[in-house]
């Protein structure tokens, strides 16, 4: 038996005892969230109850959820999902589409890339927002401008990783493709796609995120309908709990569409050394 | 030898390639919404040297770095706290991930509503959107300190504000600068929107009313100047960032990215 010497006082008195490898939180693990969520959630209700906060701006957190039922049983809301979910599955399918080949090109002819380069750098930080206008002009005030909007900013965001995951494959592996006969063709089928598919995985979480963005902006800049003029609508017409409601569900919607591509990322790419890990 | 040249060389000719396609084939053209280059290049220096320069860049300008400022420093702040902290971290978790799943221009009309169509809105907004990326960030680059290291840091009884801030801050600072870097292209995002949606001035606000009036050519310039300000405002971040992370050998590689 040891007796507790201060030598091994260190080791529980810095910071590291609350570190999440080493500690454990004092509260039962599945207790936490839960309990900060209905402390945040009541003291919304308070905050907005007792006036603290103008009703007008911050009504009570239930009124918000009574008004997200509302809208749960409103048939029109779930058009509105539905124009959204289009509008950012149509750009950011379009911007796969486009992204893939295109990254697979440059990463693999660097020569390419040197003279694209400083088009696709001066082209990528443009703020897509800032083509609302032209598109509008160009494209009308329909679901198309929504779907090039969303496409287009989704674009770069899946170029530059599938770039940089070409040009991260492993050369020995190359090498070896080569040395087997693979071919041109096989060698990027088998050795550079898979090479470049956790890069092109972290760029599609991105880029739906922005693809999202996108459409809710196109909707309400542009009026093309959807969840972000029904917000926008909502302010307008004065029906704070239905702006918070519509703004909740999109978050909800938002949140739900990232862990649907985590969930299928984890089932693709269980091969991978970075979810091996994670998965031991 | 040919090879450094012709890097060198290369992106200079197919750039140059572009204008001059560009400037060459839309010199006769009659198309009404797609003018010729020649006609936008002398418009936009009417327009914005340096009238509008100093009445709409310059407040869109302020808002973007007041917004991104704040979004930072809070980010940091709170992402040092919950990285530390198992405790605050699995208690906000569920408060976070809900907040920065909601796609940022959705809070528009939350904003408008609560702060009015002032610049404390488009600030407000900015800082709000931008916090997201750089706190979890924050959180991973922190929880995400070498064992190696930590251990040493303990080992040589270095605690308190100094392990925080030569220990564990430099040890996030590469993932840190890759959560700010999404909040960039955020913040400008934001930034045109907020001015497009509800302002008086700006540059957002500016083309949106172009177009709207139908003065084609005053929303190419600002059109062209939101890409010129994307461009620089990238730029510099870059070297911030270079310079911030000279010492990290990482650092160049692009493949940290925010979640």
């Amino acid at each position: 038996m040891t007796p507790p010497t201060t030598t091994t006082r260190p080791e529980h008195a810095g910071p590291g005892t609350r570190d999440g490898r080493s500690g454990r939180p004092r509260l039962p693990g599945a207790a936490l969230p839960a309990v900060t969520v209905l402390g945040v959630l009541l003291l919304a209700e308070l905050v907005s109850r007792l006036g603290v906060l103008p009703t007008r701006y911050f009504p009570p957190a239930s009124e918000m959820f009574v008004a997200l039922a509302g809208q749960v049983v409103d048939p029109s809301f779930w058009v509105s999902v539905g124009q959204t979910l289009q509008g950012w599955g149509a750009g950011l399918g379009i911007a796969v589409l486009l992204a893939v080949p295109v990254g697979l090109a440059l990463g693999t002819v660097p020569l390419l890339y040197t003279a694209v380069r400083p088009i696709v750098e001066f082209l990528r930080p443009i703020p897509s927002v800032a083509l609302i206008p032209l598109v509008v002009l160009a494209i009308g005030t329909g679901a198309a401008s929504k779907v090039f909007l969303a496409a287009f900013a989704a674009f770069w965001q899946l170029l530059i990783p599938v770039i940089y995951g070409v040009r991260d494959t492993d050369p020995v592996a190359r090498d070896t493709g080569r040395a087997f006969r693979l071919g041109r063709f096989g060698v990027l089928r088998w050795i550079v796609l898979p090479a470049a598919v956790p890069y092109l995985a972290t760029g599609l979480r991105i880029a739906s995120a922005t693809a999202l963005i996108l459409a809710v902006t196109a909707e309400l800049v542009i009026g093309v309908p959807g969840l972000g003029g029904a917000i926008n609508l909502a302010r307008s017409a004065g029906a704070p709990d239905r702006m918070y409601a519509l703004i909740i569900a999109t978050g909800l919607l938002g949140w739900g569409l990232n862990a649907a591509l985590r969930a299928v990322e984890r089932r693709v790419l269980h091969w991978h050394p970075s979810h091996r890990e994670a998965a031991a | 030898m040919t090879g450094r040249w012709l890097r060198v060389t290369l992106p200079v000719v197919t750039t140059v390639a572009v204008l001059a396609a560009w400037w060459f084939g839309s010199l006769g053209t009659e198309s009404y919404y797609f003018p010729s280059l020649r006609a936008i290049m002398d418009r936009f220096v009417e327009v914005w040297l340096f009238d509008r320069f100093v009445t709409d860049a310059l407040p869109s300008l302020w808002r973007l770095g007041a917004g991104f400022g704040i979004a930072v420093v809070a980010g940091v702040g709170l992402g040092l706290l919950l990285g530390l902290s198992a405790s605050w971290r699995r208690a906000t978790e569920p408060i976070v991930e809900f907040l920065r799943a909601i796609p940022a221009t959705a809070l528009l009309p939350f904003a408008l509503l609560v702060f009015g169509i002032g610049d404390l809105m488009k600030v407000a907004i900015i800082a709000l959107v931008c916090l997201w990326p750089v706190l979890l960030n924050t959180i991973d680059g922190v929880r995400g300190l070498d064992h190696t290291l930590a251990d040493t840091a303990r080992m040589y009884q270095v605690s308190g504000a100094r392990r925080l801030l030569s220990v564990v801050l430099p040890s996030a600072a590469p993932q840190i600068m890759a959560g700010a870097r999404t909040s960039l292209s955020l913040a400008l995002i934001l930034m045109v929107t907020s001015e497009m949606v509800a302002s008086t001035s700006g540059i957002g606000f500016f083309v949106l009313d172009a177009q709207r009036g139908f003065r084609i050519l005053d929303m190419w310039t600002g059109i062209i100047l939101l890409g010129v300000l994307g461009y620089l405002v990238n730029l510099v971040f870059t070297l911030v960032e270079r310079r911030l992370l000279r010492w990290h050998a990482g650092a160049r590689a692009d493949t940290a990215s925010a979640r």
